[in-house]
């Protein structure tokens, strides 16, 4: 299409301020939530020396994949050259940085010591991957913003295809960054291989079209634009093809760990006997994140709207169980102390299964970054133009012909 | 006796020579005792070695090293402090049963400074791996990559803290081989307990001293660290596991 028109929205209806008052009203109880936990200390969650990563993890982690992936949309015009993506592109930048904002924000309100957060942008041991991440992340707020310039600048236009260049390597690379967390963990059987990284990138090609296919259709239905169908079939066909990778990596990963007799007690943990974990690998994360979804996108069901937004809201539950299983379910399961040995007694909860159940300030917080990421883009589509004026099927696709 | 010019200047010179070289010479021999003031250096790396056989049913070194660091808790097993504890080990194949304890096993190639996004997590010149308590930031990564199990996070407010071993909610902590200790010259408390009861199971000193108490053990018998397959060179070595 020749020229995209975008339009703010108008945001001065009553059920505009109803979005706005309730993701606010959700942000704002994250960050209760975080004041509680901070003031108390972390006793009062579910956290223990044996969970050291919790409920907040899952939520920031799964966020932060997201933003990379919800990058994605705008990658695909830039660097791939379909003009058809064009038009969504502002959006998939704005969620980019908003869903990373909501993701670090929880990262960051569940350390131990939140105030030190200068000390994180002071100090840096180079040889930690949490470092790197820190560096990428602001990064990725400096080049996605300047993308998005590029791309609503009309004098900046001729750049946009460099930035969107260099934002695509860098969203790459941060999110091998993401991965790497879990890959480079020597230590736990569930973690410690190079398949978390480009495991975690299509995860995050999948979350992140999953919760921009939501927003879109749903900020184009309340503001009352067309969205037609060669857009929305195209984005629905992707999301599918991306569901399904991520399955193909999950086999991946657990038979290569079922080939590793070292590795069957982990693998036995998640696909046999792991109680809670086992249910939300199977449930959560390869039925209702996986296996339902690719029956709605890919079969007549994916013609209705209301179903492919119930697939894809399915796909970021499904994502949320995989992060829990990964996280929390990958510390749950013991560590050996000895090769060959097990622990039968200690007064450290070494060689025993974890216990673990999320508490509430944790879930509230969580939550609270979904809130926050949403809250802003909420916010930032009023005040500029980052939704197109129309998607229909006549202005997506210049060859479009009704049939 | 008169001296030539020449003669003077070469007496002269040595002397200086000497007064100038003596001490530094003297300096090099007394290194390896040196004052609190001083860094740590790499001519010390501080190991331990015990013995699973001398090791008793009791935890002595575990009240010991709580007493003198003052790790105490809140009643909440799940989240209280631990910097050494006793685990017991039976072997899947044989059935055969022993007692350790297991404390930060001080790594040469530590998992935990590795991943500190910080550098908050660090290890000594002379081996010992500490938590920088002021730069910690409470994230949490050191305990997810620590084999050992090694590392506690303060969940709640701190009670009867000692000034040498300062602990903070929010951050996280883990033995330090009794750093304060070691400093001034003494053994572990850890290791004085045991050795006090009359077990004897361990025995701390330089590693890089070859004539130390630790090193003639080690020459004169089988040892291991935990978890060998990650080739950690550890500070602390079991024997009879």
């Amino acid at each position: 299409m020749a020229h995209a028109h975008y339009r703010n929205l108008e945001g001065r209806s009553l059920g505009f301020y109803a979005v706005l008052g309730l993701l606010g009203a959700i942000t704002f109880a994250g960050l209760g939530a975080a004041l509680y936990m901070e003031h108390h200390g972390h006793w009062v969650t579910g956290m223990s020396n044996q969970i050291v990563w919790g409920t907040p993890h899952v939520f920031a982690v799964f966020l932060i994949v997201a933003a990379s992936g919800a990058l994605n949309v705008a990658s695909i015009a830039s660097v791939f050259g379909r003009q058809l993506y064009k038009p969504l592109s502002r959006l998939s930048g704005l969620l980019a940085l908003t869903l990373l904002a909501g993701g670090l924000a929880v990262l960051v309100l569940d350390l131990g010591r939140p105030d030190r957060l200068i000390v994180a942008m002071t100090y840096y041991n180079f040889k930690s991957i949490f470092a790197w991440n820190i560096l990428l992340y602001t990064g990725f707020f400096a080049i996605v913003a300047v993308y998005l310039w590029m791309m609503m600048e009309r004098r900046m236009n001729d750049y946009s295809k460099p930035a969107g260049m260099f934002a695509f390597l860098w969203r790459l690379t941060l999110t091998t960054g993401t991965g790497s967390i879990f890959g480079f963990l020597v230590a736990r059987d569930a973690y410690d291989t190079a398949v978390m990284a480009p495991m975690f990138i299509v995860m995050s090609f999948a979350y992140g079209l999953a919760i921009y296919l939501v927003v879109l259709i749903a900020s184009m239905r309340w503001s009352g634009r067309e969205l037609g169908d060669v857009v929305f079939g195209r984005l629905r066909n992707l999301l599918g093809v991306f569901v399904a990778a991520v399955l193909y990596f999950v086999t991946v990963y657990h038979l290569t760990n079922l080939y590793i007799t070292q590795r069957h007690g982990i693998e036995g943990f998640i696909l046999l006997n792991g109680g809670a974990y086992t249910k939300m690998f199977w449930l959560g994360q390869v039925l209702i994140g996986g296996a339902v979804p690719l029956v709605i996108l890919f079969s007549r069901l994916g013609q209705s709207r209301a179903l492919v937004v119930l697939a894809s809201m399915l796909v970021v539950l499904g994502g949320l169980a995989q992060m829990y299983v990964t996280i929390i379910g990958g510390q749950a399961y013991p560590m050996p102390l000895m090769p060959g040995k097990e622990v039968v007694a200690s007064s450290f909860f070494d060689g025993m299964v974890a216990s673990y159940s999320p508490s509430l300030p944790e879930v509230v917080l969580g939550v609270g970054g979904i809130g926050l990421a949403l809250v802003m883009a909420t916010f930032a589509m009023k005040v500029l133009p980052f939704l197109p004026q129309s998607l229909s099927d006549a202005d997506a696709d210049p060859h479009y012909k009704a049939a | 006796m008169s001296l030539s010019r020449r003669e003077f200047i070469g007496i002269g010179g040595g002397a200086i020579a000497g007064i100038t070289l003596a001490p530094g010479l003297r300096l090099v021999e007394l290194a390896r005792a040196r004052s609190p003031e001083e860094a740590a250096t790499q001519m010390q790396r501080w190991g331990l070695l015990i013995d699973i056989g001398r090791c008793q049913d009791c935890d002595v070194c575990v009240t010991a090293c709580r007493t003198e660091n003052g790790w105490y808790g809140h009643n909440r097993p799940a989240t209280d402090p631990q910097w050494i504890r006793k685990v017991t080990l039976k072997d899947n194949q044989t059935g055969y049963v022993e007692s350790l304890p297991v404390l930060c096993q001080h790594c040469e190639e530590p998992p935990c400074v590795d991943v500190c996004p910080t550098g908050a997590s660090f290890k000594r010149a002379d081996g010992i791996v500490l938590v920088d308590k002021h730069i910690c930031i409470g994230c949490r990564y050191c305990m997810m990559a620590c084999p050992y199990k090694a590392r506690s996070f303060v969940h709640e407010d701190t009670i009867n803290q000692k000034s040498y071993a300062p602990r903070g909610k929010g951050t996280v902590e883990s033995c330090t081989l009794c750093v304060h200790r070691v400093d001034a010259g003494k053994i572990p408390a850890c290791v004085e307990a045991c050795t006090k009861d009359g077990n004897q199971a361990m025995v701390f000193g330089d590693l890089k001293d070859p004539n130390s108490g630790i090193n003639k053990h080690l020459a004169a018998g089988p040892s291991t660290p935990l978890r060998p397959d990650l080739n950690l060179n550890t500070g602390v070595r079991y024997r009879g596991v």
